[in-house]
């Protein structure tokens, strides 16, 4: 990567303008879309199985309620497909014959009255003959009761790199350990929710809080048997996502049209409660990864052995995919030249797990790092100083075979990153400290990590996104895209990147709702993808249409003005007409995958980062408490300062959650604690000041520079709160969340 | 909100005596004052249809905190926030103004009661230990007549207490603790605010030299109600504090609790926990 000498001066990249839907959230004036009002609507609700598994024997509507007044569809009701276009065919939008999972949807009522259709759902009564469920990853691989294909497994993934075998008998240290990471729930301020309008003649319309619209529409057309042109698929303003709204608003969708389909068009509105969203819908992927490794006694990473299971639930859904990123992140930043990596996602009766903020390497990276820890302990090596041994450096290989072309920075991040935290000082104090004083220890610990930005391996290929952008009556120019803003502030620095390469005012650039009857299919609004896939996209199409204005005598080849600019469009507009121009994804060159073999560039650009966290611990009680956080990383180019630093802060406060407080209960498979006052997430009482620094190291192939950013910060924060841990109370930490009972049971063993 | 709306009833009675008739009535209405919890259940759809009595159109159950001779006297009404406001309280009952300050957010604070919070009975309530360590004594009041109960002998088992259907609380009669004792009052909760306890302990210890003059210790969230500990207190009374006299005490308490298991929270770590918050209270007392 070519580091800029000089770097240059832009009038919109690295600012802060305001946020594009800034004024409208905090005035009120955002419509979300429980909002929206709808002339004659009827409120749907969804009837959903209390077991994990069972064949369902009938349905009955008892009396008490006017049913004759209600809309009821079941899976006989369907017109097309009862199918969830997904990676595999699966999962049904309504269960036919054989229940998989608790919550799962079965029937669905609908009626004018909101408090009717909650008390109707009271004489609903469900006959089901209960099956055998598998509710662990252990019961799944047992292989006593196969659910799924022939083995109850999703998918594997197998790197192999040089032979670990050949190591493990000569080396001078072999560590081995085993991980756990239990499920989080994404816990978006607005829950999931949609409007339908559904009939043959007039096709289908939904609104709704959602990630990819297009999504939606891939997922109604088979399930109406409707061409593109009749399924119409409009964003919403939309109360956070963090994955939970990339593929599981298909399911509300698809829900609510069926109702509407029933009701001749009615329009049906879905609005989960709380305790819906978070009994029914997806949560992070559960996973437990083993991990052996050989070291040299001066800490020299000889080998490595990987193997990660991850918890898929009840249908593929993108497990397959979670678990492509959780292997391809699981071997850390580190060199190793003999490595085998064997990972899987299997079956289990719960409801589907689902994208998460992170996709699979939150929990693999957990692992490798607590292991380095682990590892470190062992060796009697300090962690830095084995990290420092191993780390990647300019020409050396992952164990996917990806060469490092340039230095990627791993030891100035870390070297950043522990001088912010003064990691060596606290550390011999802490030391000090926890010999003297036995009712309160403390701890420091860092994680070092990268996160691949945008799709993996060849998927941004396979998605050959289109964005583009169009001349406004008014003489600015208009986004079109389907990337929609879910508080990442995706519209804003879109609009700056536009702005930037016009040369026009950021005020001039506006951004079309994303809407699949107006908008190209620009992918969708997931993988730290956004601003570095779409973005790049989006620039290029601007560049272009400034070509045209140029090329057409509309505007001078050099520098303008924005007013230049606008008098400009004005005048095309008057004698051309509309003007919209389109750009495609253009994959980088010197970029192979290799999907077979998993070797290759799994990632074209990847972002990389030191997380220091500092805690005490009250030996009382046993609560931890995060009292500095310091997150540095290498991001390429910073577009907006204060939303990226945003984006940083909560995915750090989110990651801190996961490490230390929220723990998804099971039972049946599914989630107990469905309630705030039982699920529970840190307030910004139990979160630290999140001091964050950013390292620009333009990437070619990202606007003006940029990659991905908006993930990493779930990555680090678990292993370095759970590396603090282990060294104030000097035992070695597995597992998270890391609640106060776990600590007690460690330290009263 | 899942909640049918039409099956629920609202009484919005003017005076006491009409509350009290109405409450004489049979299936009694529920009594709904702050609504801390109701309004949760009621939100999940857990909240039982029928007829609820508002508490708030009567202006007798409104009253400002009074001082009467060596009691301090809450009305049915009083909020958290008032507690946490007023001068003498904030004198006199210091473990309410911080139990007051563990209560849910400022919202909660300024709606909830302490009345309620007795008589919801639930065994992680934050305010009832607080009240049970100062010696609280409850009027009950119904269509036939006036009682006053010790708030130590209120509850009987899980949501079980002495106040029968057709009474209200009236008054809470909080009595003014001596000068010279040392108090003792922590929450841990699963979080800094805005959490439900998984242990708590609140205390009251009066020392005559270095002899146990008095003790009350309360926990919540470790026995199905708020707990007060009279085996522990009573293997304390009397006798002259020291780290012996500790270690025994902690073994009695040790056999005397019988913690949950939950949701929230593991058996082995309430035990655990509470019997070093009772270690710590203890030590503080000891090093008076």
């Amino acid at each position: 990567m070519p580091q800029v000498s000089s770097p240059p001066t832009f009038q919109w990249i690295g600012r802060n303008p305001p946020r594009k839907e800034s004024i409208d959230k905090v005035t009120g004036r955002a419509l979300y879309i429980d909002d929206l009002k709808f002339e004659g609507v009827l409120y749907g609700k969804t009837i959903r199985s209390a077991v994990p598994r069972g064949i369902l024997k009938n349905i009955s509507f008892l009396p008490g309620v006017p049913w004759g007044e209600f809309t009821i569809v079941t899976a006989k009701d369907i017109p097309g497909k009862n199918i969830v276009s997904l990676i595999e065919l699966d999962q049904p939008f309504l269960v036919e014959r054989e229940i998989k999972h608790a919550a799962e949807p079965i029937a669905l009522i609908a009626h004018p009255d909101k408090g009717l259709v909650e008390k109707a759902m009271n004489f609903v009564k469900i006959d089901v003959d209960e099956l055998p469920a598998i509710l662990t990853i252990d019961e799944s691989l047992s292989g006593k009761n196969i659910q799924w294909g022939t083995d109850n497994i999703f998918k594997t993934f197998h790197i192999r790199r040089g032979d670990p075998d050949s190591i493990w008998s000569k080396a001078d240290v072999v560590v081995e350990g085993e991980y756990w990471t239990g499920a989080q729930e994404q816990l978006y301020i607005e829950p999931q929710g949609v409007v339908a309008v559904a009939s043959r003649e007039k096709g289908v319309t939904v609104w709704g809080s959602m990630q990819c619209p297009f999504y939606v529409q891939k997922g109604l057309k088979p399930l109406f048997d409707l061409p593109e042109d009749k399924v119409r698929v409009i964003y919403t303003v939309t109360g956070g996502g963090f994955g939970g709204k990339e593929e599981y608003p298909t399911l509300p969708a698809a829900h609510a049209a069926l109702l509407s389909w029933k009701a001749g068009g009615q329009p049906v509105k879905i609005i989960y409660d709380r305790i819906e969203d978070m009994w029914a819908t997806t949560k992070r992927h559960p996973c437990r990864t083993r991990i052996k490794s050989a070291f040299s006694r001066d800490g020299k990473l000889a080998a490595l052995k990987i193997d990660a299971t991850m918890d898929g639930g009840a249908y593929a859904t993108l497990s397959a995919v979670v678990l492509s990123r959780g292997t391809l992140h699981s071997f850390g930043p580190y060199k190793c030249e003999h490595a085998v990596i064997d990972t899987r996602a299997v079956f289990t009766n719960s409801p589907p797990y689902g994208a998460f903020r992170g996709f699979g390497a939150p929990q693999t990276i957990f692992a490798i790092e607590q292991h380095m820890d682990r590892a470190a302990r062992t060796l009697g090596i300090e962690p830095d100083e084995l990290r420092l041994k191993n780390i990647l450096r300019k020409g050396d290989a992952m164990p996917t075979g990806q060469i490092m072309k340039e230095d990627p920075g791993v030891d100035g991040v870390l070297k950043k990153a522990l001088d912010e935290s003064n990691y060596l000082e606290k550390r011999r104090a802490y030391r000090e400290h926890n010999h003297a004083d036995s009712r309160v220890k403390k701890g420091v610990g860092f994680a070092l990590f990268f996160h691949g930005a945008g799709f993996t391996g060849s998927g941004e290929v396979f998605l050959d996104s289109k964005a583009g952008v169009e001349l406004t009556a008014e003489g600015g120019v208009r986004i079109l895209s389907a990337n929609t803003e879910i508080g990442q502030g995706s519209f804003t620095t879109h609009s700056q990147i536009v702005a930037e390469e016009l040369g026009i005012s950021y005020e001039m650039v506006e951004v079309a709702t994303p809407d699949t009857a107006v908008v190209p299919n620009s992918g969708p609004t997931v993988a730290s993808r956004t601003c570095m896939v779409v973005g790049e996209i989006l620039r290029k199409a601007a560049a272009d249409l400034r070509e045209v204005l140029v090329k057409s005598g509309h505007l001078p080849g050099g520098r303008h003005t924005p007013e230049e600019f606008r008098r400009a469009a004005l005048r095309y507009r008057e004698t051309q007409g509309e003007l919209k121009v389109f750009s495609k994804y253009q994959p980088p060159s010197g970029i192979h995958w290799d999907d077979k073999t998993y070797t290759g560039e799994a990632y074209g650009a990847y972002a990389w980062a030191c997380y220091v966290s500092d805690v005490e611990i009250d030996m009382t009680t046993c609560q931890v408490e995060v009292l500095d956080f310091v997150a540095v990383q290498e991001v390429g180019r910073v577009i907006h300062p204060v939303i990226a630093k945003g984006q940083i802060e909560g995915g750090v406060a989110q990651a801190i959650g996961w490490a230390l407080y929220e723990n998804v209960v099971l039972h049946q498979g599914v989630m107990q604690n469905i309630q705030l006052t039982n699920y529970i997430l840190p307030t910004t009482a139990d979160t630290p000041p999140i001091r964050v620094f950013f390292h620009e190291h333009p990437y070619p192939n990202g606007p003006y520079g940029a990659k991905g950013l908006g993930e990493l910060p779930m990555d680090g924060p678990a292993p370095a709160i759970a590396a603090a841990v282990a060294f104030a109370i000097d035992r070695n930490i597995a597992s998270i969340p890391i609640l106060p009972e776990t600590i007690f049971e460690a330290t009263n063993g | 909100m899942r909640t049918y709306l039409p099956e629920f009833d609202v009484v919005s009675p003017r005076t006491l005596d009409e509350a009290l008739r109405v409450l004489s009535q049979n299936p009694p209405p529920t009594p709904l004052a702050g609504g801390t919890d109701l309004m949760v259940l009621m939100n999940a759809g857990q909240l039982k249809p029928g007829a609820y009595l508002n508490l708030h159109s009567i202006s007798d159950l409104h009253r400002p905190i009074e001082e009467a001779g060596k009691e301090i006297v809450f009305s049915a009404l009083t909020t958290y926030s008032e507690a946490r406001r007023h001068p003498l309280v904030r004198r006199c009952l210091p473990m309410l103004g911080i139990a007051a300050r563990e209560i849910g957010a400022l919202q909660i604070q300024s709606r909830g009661t302490w009345a309620g919070n007795i008589v919801n009975a639930s065994p992680a309530a934050d305010g009832v230990p607080a009240l049970m360590a100062y010696d609280t004594r409850v009027e009950l009041a119904s269509h036939s007549g006036t009682r006053t109960v010790n708030l130590c002998d209120f509850y009987l088992g899980y949501k079980k207490t002495v106040r029968r259907p057709d009474e209200l609380i009236t008054a809470i009669r909080i009595s003014i603790p001596a000068d010279r004792r040392i108090e003792y009052y922590r929450k841990v909760g699963t979080r800094k605010f805005q959490a439900i306890s998984k242990v708590l302990l609140a205390g009251v210890i009066v020392l005559e030299g270095r002899r146990v003059e008095k003790i009350r210790l309360v926990f919540a969230s470790v026995m199905p109600f708020t707990y007060r500990a009279r085996q522990t207190e009573s293997i304390l009374q009397g006798r002259d504090i020291d780290s012996g006299l500790i270690a025994e005490a902690l073994d009695v308490l040790k056999q005397e609790l019988n913690p949950i298991d939950d949701i929230r929270s593991t058996a082995r770590y309430r035990l655990g926990v509470a019997a070093r918050l009772f270690e710590e209270f203890l030590q503080k007392a000891r090093m008076k």
